[in-house]
């Protein structure tokens, strides 16, 4: 597993992973200077091609080379320059706590930046892990992600946030700043999925959390400022958890500052650390009692949404929780974090029945399949881990297409809510094919994130006590299916008046749109390839044994994508005439354009809405429940792993 | 493993089995109300009138989702007589619902609206079961391959009873019984708009009932699961199951949505947690 001799001769394809960290930092840079729209729309665009290329190039040199460790310089100085990098990143939320008198959040980043001090003072010397830079199959296909599905929506916001300022002229136009952040952001997260030494994870893990702050309150509105600080509050307590994690790995004889000492180390040793980090992890990927950030964070310009819930943010909570799944597996405490995700996959499917905001809905929607990855976390077997890393892929892909379309639909009809998206199918048919396609990739087979249901039950049934998760894992998959098909079948409503207003799209937002969409279906053609080129290795050198569809299951669900893919070619094939008739209105006398009279003799028209069920899924209630169990849930995972990790 | 005869077998003979089913349906409950009732041939002369009636549709999207519901429910069946995996079927048959259910959204009309909604109330109800039955079965046969499951030695059924039931409650939904029958009834007991089907006619609403047949035939056949080790006993339970269905049908009103969601929920709740439980206590043991 370990390639130490390679690692010392520089090997030309780890400078990939320097490159990927360090360029779009330098872009960052670059974003504040630039002041013409256009000059930014061409370095953007550049900068993500760049990083697009480049993060299939990794893949192509490295995929077959397993685990390449990077290292054999001083890590000291690097050290020093992360400690006071954050410093002045501790700084910068002390000021903005104190500016805004969010005492809440004051309290939490001093006390996470005492102990950051602290960890500095005493520890420092374990700090210096041999190889701090690292990459195997699964830190590449989260660099895809992240390259990919990330320079996608850098390109979507060049045409998303000219719009964006033409319907808000109130806000001050602050596109360069914007654009720095969200740069810093992909940058931290290929840090993130390419650190070994748990330090420069940690640190990684604290810029995504001060630049998704930034990110959530950009537009400076009441509202905004109180859900960044929400999202901040929430996140720095889980860096607290983390940096209390490394202070004790750190005291561990010989100190275990890097994730493969950490696997490598026998389970009862690092089980409490590992609890403190799952803890952060739950924070990060929004889990019920900490979901209220995320949704909150839907008053960020949409490409922020689509990053947070797709690529970033989310994604490194669920990172770490797949990297330390071994340590999980077959404990107390893994079952108690699977739990947490699983009641919180069913609750957040629960809610999203009753939300008519789309992006609130897309929002539970994010949280709950998080949920589903974080319950498959916990379990942590070869074929869990098989699910998880399905779950995080097709998640990413479909759901930042769903933002993406949102957003530009919004832009149209000037709306987010979902009643409002009646028969967007005649009004904006282009952009209404994207969303079904969105949804169809969330929800149906024999799309992505079906697959992985279907994976994430196997794993379920095969664990201990793994029934209580299958069982609800199947109610959750239910609530999940009900509301996604009332909003496809609201998109495709034909509506009598068949005004298109679907204008011209802006060419970026289209490249990026198109480019998902592809990915959305041919991903599910082609997942069978990334599952044994990328998933298997991963699987065989963490755990010794590959999952894997039978090769019956994946042609029969071939043939089940290809009929989807050419059914719709059935409204071409020639057929008799049909006569076409207005729909049945119980009698009533109905103009055209489908006005009726009613009662009173007044010209009515006709509207439909969808089932919210609020007296069953309404938000307040559910959430008020969920956040209940799941907090026991993350008590009993503390107290097992103090207990020593009850075995299972 | 997967075996292309019977899904052809299948795909022949379902309609003209899941067709005379229906014809005795319509016999037996028939004689249940006291009336003479149709022959049992009626259900092929109905199809056959509106497959020559003119089409008429509201809009021309409806005939590709009537297409697309009718081949992924047929492709569910094939799937599951093929010995194909019954989690994939239940998804697959999932994804037929969804077409019926997205063709009654587009027709924009209030009826056919509601109707969908309810279709997808009904989705909601009945998946959990099906899933877990499937699930139940595997903790049992260690396969979800049909047709490993058909090479158990034991009766299923003994094993997994709370979950038959659960399966038997939840049939009803399915086979549009009272008092589950919320979106459409198969039999119009009490309504005059047949709900989620209402803007369908002619030939489209033709395929529908063809695709009920071959849903019946399917679903009839996963009752069979239950009791495949003994196929002489297999058959008897799913005639008196069918039959058992018919009458529910004729003496249940058709109750509110609310009160079959929840109590679909409830029963399956219990059942699976009851039932799940103490298998992975003997599994474990």
């Amino acid at each position: 597993m370990k390639n130490t001799h390679s690692s010392f001769r520089v090997d030309v394809s780890v400078q990939y992973l320097l490159f990927l960290i360090l360029f779009p930092l330098l872009v960052a840079l670059f974003m504040p200077v630039v002041r013409r729209d256009t000059e930014r729309g061409w370095i953007v665009k550049l900068s993500a091609l760049a990083i697009g290329i480049v993060t299939v190039l990794a893949l192509v040199t490295l995929y077959d080379k397993g685990t390449v460790y990077l290292g054999g310089f001083d890590v000291a100085p690097v050290n020093l320059l992360l400690f006071g990098l954050e410093m002045a990143m501790a700084a910068l939320l002390l000021w903005y706590a104190v500016k805004y008198r969010h005492y809440l959040a004051l309290a939490l980043v001093a006390v996470q930046t005492a102990l950051i001090i602290w960890f500095e003072a005493t520890c420092s010397s374990a700090a210096d892990v041999a190889y701090p830079l690292f990459s195997d199959s699964f830190s590449l296909i989260m660099a895809l992600i992240i390259g990919i599905i990330g320079s996608l929506i850098c390109v979507y916001s060049l045409g998303y946030m000219r719009h964006f300022y033409e319907h808000h002229p109130e806000i001050p136009d602050r596109t360069g700043t914007f654009f720095l952040i969200i740069f810093v952001f992909i940058s931290a997260m290929f840090g993130l999925v390419f650190s070994n030494s748990l330090v420069w994870v940690y640190f990684f893990w604290e810029v995504t959390t001060l630049c998704s702050f930034l990110l959530i309150g950009y537009t400076k509105t009441d509202e905004a400022i109180r859900n960044s600080f929400t999202a901040l509050w929430m996140n720095v307590l889980g860096g607290v958890a983390f940096i209390i994690a490394l202070i004790w790995l750190a005291a561990v004889p010989g100190g275990m500052l890097s994730l493969d000492q950490v696997l490598a180390s026998g389970k009862a040793l690092i089980l409490i650390p590992a609890a403190l980090i799952g803890f952060a992890g739950l924070t990060k990927a929004a889990q019920m009692p900490f979901s209220s950030w995320l949704v909150g964070a839907m008053v960020a310009p949409t490409p922020v949404s689509a990053l947070l819930h797709s690529s970033t943010m989310v994604k490194a909570g669920v990172y770490i929780l797949v990297r330390l799944a071994p340590v999980y597996a077959f404990t107390a405490t893994g079952l108690a974090l699977s739990m947490v995700g699983a009641i919180t996959f069913l609750v957040a499917s629960g809610i999203a029945i009753s939300q008519t905001n789309a992006k609130r809905v897309l929002a539970y929607s994010t949280i709950a399949n998080l949920g589903l990855v974080v319950a498959c976390a916990g379990i942590g077997t070869y074929e869990a881990i098989w699910a998880a890393i399905l779950l995080i892929i097709f998640h990413a892909i479909a759901k930042s297409l769903l933002f993406l379309s949102v957003g530009t639909v919004e832009h149209r009809i000037r709306s987010r809510d979902i009643e409002d998206m009646n028969g967007l199918i005649t009004r904006t048919p282009k952009l209404a094919a994207m969303m079904v396609i969105g949804i169809a990739g969330m929800f149906l087979a024999p799309f992505g994130m079906l697959i992985s249901k279907w994976a994430a039950i196997q794993a379920f049934i095969n664990a201990p006590f793994g029934f209580v998760l299958v069982i609800i894992l199947a109610f959750g998959s239910a609530l999940t299916v009900f509301f996604w098909a009332k909003w496809m079948g609201k998109l495709l409503v034909v509506t009598p008046d068949k005004e298109n207003i679907e204008g011209a799209v802006d060419k970026n937002e289209w490249i990026a749109l198109v480019s998902l969409a592809g990915l959305t279906t041919v991903t599910c053609f082609i997942f069978p390839i990334i599952s044994k080129i990328l998933i298997e290795p991963f699987l065989l050198a963490n755990y010794g044994n590959i999952a894997r569809l039978s090769q019956d299951n994946i042609l029969i669900m071939m043939m089940m994508l290809f009929l989807i893919v050419v059914l719709p070619l059935s409204i071409l094939l020639p057929h008799r005439k049909h006569r076409q008739l207005p729909p049945y209105m119980g009698g009533v006398v109905t103009a055209p354009d489908m006005h009726f009279e009613n009662a009173l003799g007044a010209k009515t028209p006709l509207s439909l809405g969808n089932y919210y069920l609020g007296g069953w899924f309404g938000e307040t209630k559910l959430r008020t429940a969920g956040i209940y169990v799941c907090g026991v849930f993350i008590a009993v995972m503390f107290v097992t792993a103090l207990a020593g990790g009850i075995v299972l | 493993m997967i075996s292309l005869v019977y899904a052809v077998i299948f795909i022949l003979l379902a309609p003209v089995i899941g067709g005379l089913l229906s014809g005795i349906d319509r016999k037996v409950t028939a004689h249940m109300q006291g009336r003479v009732g149709p022959s049992i041939f009626q259900p092929f002369y109905d199809v056959g009138k509106l497959f020559e009636k003119d089409p008429a549709e509201v809009n021309g999207t409806q005939r590709f989702y009537v297409i697309s519901y009718f081949v992924f429910a047929v492709f569910t069946g094939a799937l599951f007589f093929a010995g194909g995996d019954l989690l994939l079927v239940v998804f697959a048959l999932t994804l037929a619902e969804v077409f019926l259910v997205l063709g009654a959204y587009a027709a924009y009309s209030p009826y056919s609206h509601v109707g969908a909604e309810r279709e997808l109330l009904q989705v909601m109800a009945y998946e959990p079961i099906m899933i877990l039955s499937a699930v139940g079965i595997y903790m049992v046969t260690g396969s979800f391959a049909v047709s490993d499951i058909l090479a158990y030695p034991m009766l299923l059924v003994i094993l997994l009873p709370g979950l038959f039931l659960g399966f038997l409650y939840a049939l009803t939904i399915k086979l549009r019984k009272s008092p589950f029958d919320i979106s459409t009834s198969h039999h119009a007991h009490q309504e005059i708009v047949k709900g989620v089907t209402t803007e369908f006619s002619g030939p489209n609403l033709g395929f529908i009932e063809v695709t009920h047949w071959y849903e019946l035939v399917f679903l009839l056949g996963f009752t069979y699961l239950f009791f495949a080790a003994n196929w002489i006993v297999g058959i008897i339970a799913v005639i008196i199951v069918f039959l058992l269905e018919l009458f529910i049908d004729n003496t249940n009103a058709r109750v509110k949505w609310q009160l079959a969601v929840k109590s679909t929920w409830a029963i399956t709740l219990l059942v699976a947690i009851v039932n799940l439980a103490v298998l992975a206590c003997v599994v474990v043991v």
